[in-house]
């Protein structure tokens, strides 16, 4: 029994001019900023205008794409050809888009940037609050580490500047490459967690329990929550809780922003121009995480587009098996000292473990497909090293069509 | 792999068989926080290490931290509770029977309320707040918080007794990714922001003593690329820096190694030649006259080339690291049982255990 997968076309994706955001999501180590930046500078080659934002520290995008630094704001990407000079564009049935054919449509851009969380949640309070009030806030220890190492305050960052991105409508394409989280559910989650917690009544009336004191029916609540401040005051230590109060009484005017901006991002990722692409390696973890994430998608009427498996091992000769390749092996061995050649053993046990290990992936990709039938699927070729500029990137891209 | 060299005024060392059934890169160590970038395998590094570590007969404890109960699927059994439950038994060695590995899921919520009741006598109050979202509250508003926990998890792992002896042999930490390790690990100025008195600081101040001694080592999981290796040696610089000489770095541990990648490295440049020498082995092997598959399989060996020409290259940047290094093979039918013992078996050859 083996489950055969729709291909994904990723190249019929990013011509689809209604296609404006692209969320890569996956867990740790796949390659999903590569994959990001790849589809990034694909969709400019072929005619669109791109911003990719990436938000992992390790500014790995700044490296596979020639930059030095990026910093909070979209820089270009220099080396981006010409659409006409990448592909000979030929039109696709079924994608009539309007648009598509008009003068100055077919050169593309891209531009590439790196989230500063700090800066993002710094630009956010300076905005919403008048220059004494945002001096203060930014001032404000608590304030300090929630904006630099609070959990979940990346994947928040990411989301508003995905919206803050989308907002500006300067680019037609947004391509998203999450945060390098555990667990890929993550990036939706996290928002909406520290939206809640930011809103959240228990932090109002931790902070200020006097507000509510004087009414009749909440005294009794009221008293208990004295017993929840000390034990508060216990684990974290009063000073800390200081902090949080002056914080909130400074922030009290925004807080309500905070849970309706994560709500608009989250409905904006339910729009039919985002696609939801999972990048996963043909392994056993990543394959489970991007299951999770699938069955996620699917129960939130996220638009899911597809599962991106990356470095995957084939081989140009797998007409050889990888039995009659060891077969060879003791053919050549069994012969005498001198004329057997070491070159050819080499190369068909090497040939042979590479077929053993392209099978493993296939039965693992067929059994994520036997779960999720529906869900289509692109393949990207394992590369002999690792990608660091723009030539590698497109030669990933080459991996775009559906062959 | 690299031995310390040892005082040995009587030529003792001549008696290798019992030395090397004792002696291991890491004498003397007990906690072993085993961290590495995502993707790299750390959990099943982890793992094996455990296996390892227990085969010199005393009980080993492996934690994880994340919540992911990783542990559990790779061991094929259900969820891990709160609880330390025997998950596998390491093979005898020179005839004395293994030890066996604990496995305890640690997660924020449960190491709080433990902490609550141990200090304050708090459980069934614990049970409240967490209903109130309390415990939440208080592990989101300070992050620190969490972490001091669950390392306090580990400390209290490697100092329990029962008899006057030590519980465990070791404890192996399936530990955050490399990029929070430090931070993680470097609990005294993560609670200083945090309580500057009262008991948490006291819990903290005993936590870094224990992470601080010679007893602890923190093992990176790498693989030959880039980015991994990249983030490997930033976190060693890093948690030498943070930790200014406290916190020890142990082993790099190369995980997925091809065989290729110990073949000598051919000059990928060499395809032609190859495919005419491969023509004619071919056809000697019984395989016909095909010079197309010749070709493919030379460019099969151009890239091998290529790979391990790139990861020669990474390994010399490990090697410059200074830490002693082991490597892990492949294995491509997946994770299970027997695949850890053959990890575990393949770092006790390398001494690392």
């Amino acid at each position: 029994m083996s489950a055969k997968a729709t291909p994904l076309a990723i190249d019929q994706l990013i011509d689809d001019r209604r296609t404006r955001i692209i969320v890569c999501c996956g867990s740790g180590g796949v390659g999903k900023t590569t994959v990001a930046a790849a589809i990034g500078l694909r969709a400019a080659e072929r005619g669109r205008h791109v911003v990719v934002l990436t938000v992992d520290p390790a500014r790995r995008l700044a490296q596979s794409m020639g930059l030095s630094m990026l910093d909070n704001t979209p820089r270009p990407v220099p080396g981006v050809r010409g659409a006409q000079q990448a592909d000979p564009d030929q039109d696709e049935p079924g994608h009539d888009q309007p648009g598509q054919d008009e003068p100055g449509q077919t050169d593309g851009s891209m531009h590439a940037m790196m989230l500063d969380m700090k800066r993002t949640f710094d630009e956010i309070v300076e905005a919403h609050a008048d220059p004494d009030r945002a001096a203060q806030i930014l001032a404000n220890p608590f304030y300090q580490s929630l904006s630099s190492s609070f959990a979940g305050t990346q994947e928040y960052m990411a989301m508003e500047k995905l919206g803050q991105l989308r907002r500006a409508d300067e680019w037609d394409l947004i391509v998203v490459d999450t945060p390098p989280s555990r667990s890929a559910l993550d990036f939706l989650d996290a928002p909406q967690r520290l939206g809640r917690f930011l809103d959240g009544r228990l932090l109002r009336l931790l902070v200020a329990p006097a507000k509510f004191g004087g009414k009749t029916g909440l005294r009794m609540l009221n008293a208990s929550f004295g017993m929840v401040t000390g034990v508060v005051t216990k684990i974290i230590g009063s000073q800390l809780l200081r902090d949080v109060q002056t914080f909130v009484s400074a922030m009290d005017t925004m807080f309500g922003g905070f849970r309706e901006r994560a709500e608009y991002t989250y409905r904006l990722l339910r729009t039919p121009g985002t696609a939801f692409l999972v990048i996963a390696a043909p392994e056993h973890d990543a394959l489970r995480e991007a299951s999770y994430f699938v069955e996620r998608l699917e129960r939130d009427g996220m638009p899911l587009a597809g599962l991106v498996l990356n470095r995957v091992h084939r081989s140009p000769a797998a007409r050889l098996s990888a039995a009659r390749s060891l077969a060879a092996v003791e053919a050549l061995q069994a012969l005498p000292e001198g004329e057997s050649s070491g070159l050819a053993i080499t190369a068909l046990q090497r040939h042979a473990e590479r077929m053993r290990q392209s099978a493993a992936e296939r039965r693992l990709a067929e059994r994520f497909t036997a779960a999720h039938p529906l869900v289509p699927v692109a393949q990207i070729p394992a590369q002999p090293e690792d990608v660091h500029d723009l030539d590698g990137l497109r030669m990933i891209g080459t991996a775009f069509g559906t062959d | 792999m690299t031995h310390r060299p040892q005082y040995d005024p009587a030529g003792l060392a001549d008696s290798l068989v019992l030395v090397s059934v004792r002696d291991t890169d890491w004498d003397g160590v007990r906690l072993h926080v085993v961290t590495g970038k995502g993707g790299t395998g750390k959990t099943t590094v982890a793992a094996a290490l455990a296996l390892a570590l227990a085969s010199h007969g005393k009980p080993v404890l492996l934690m994880e931290v994340e919540g992911r109960q990783g542990i559990a699927q790779l061991f094929d059994v259900p969820p891990l509770p709160y609880e330390e439950r025997r998950v596998a038994v390491a093979p005898a060695d020179h005839g004395h029977p293994g030890g066996d590995v604990y496995a305890l899921a640690v997660d924020t919520q449960s190491a709080l309320i433990e902490y609550l009741e141990m200090f304050y006598n708090l459980r069934q109050a614990g049970r409240a707040l967490t209903k109130l979202g309390v415990v939440d509250f208080a592990t989101t508003i300070a992050p620190g918080l969490g972490d001091v926990l669950l390392t306090g998890k580990a400390a209290e792992a490697v100092r329990r007794k029962a008899g006057g002896s030590p519980v465990y042999g070791a404890v192996v930490l399936d530990a955050p990714p490399t990029g929070r390790i430090s931070r993680v690990l470097n609990i005294s100025s993560e609670v200083s922001g945090l309580a500057k008195v009262g008991p948490i600081r006291s819990h903290a101040d005993t936590v870094q003593k224990v992470i601080r001694s010679a007893q602890t080592v923190v093992h990176f999981v790498t693989l030959l690329e880039e980015m991994p290796v990249q983030e490997t040696l930033d976190g060693i610089a890093e948690l030498k820096e943070v930790g200014k000489g406290g916190i020890q770095p142990g082993g790099i541990i190369v995980n997925m190694t091809h065989q290729c990648s110990n073949r000598p490295v051919r000059d990928p440049a060499s395809q032609g030649r190859d495919t005419q020498a491969l023509e004619i082995a071919l056809k000697t092997a019984g395989l016909g006259e095909d010079h197309k598959l010749a070709a493919d399989l030379a460019a099969e060996l151009a890239d091998d080339a290529r790979t391990a020409q790139a990861q020669a290259a990474q390994r010399t940047l490990l090697d410059a690291a200074g830490q002693p290094c082991y490597e892990l093979p492949l294995i491509t039918d997946g994770i299970d049982l027997a695949a850890l013992y053959r990890l575990a078996a393949a770092l006790r050859e390398q001494g690392a255990a």
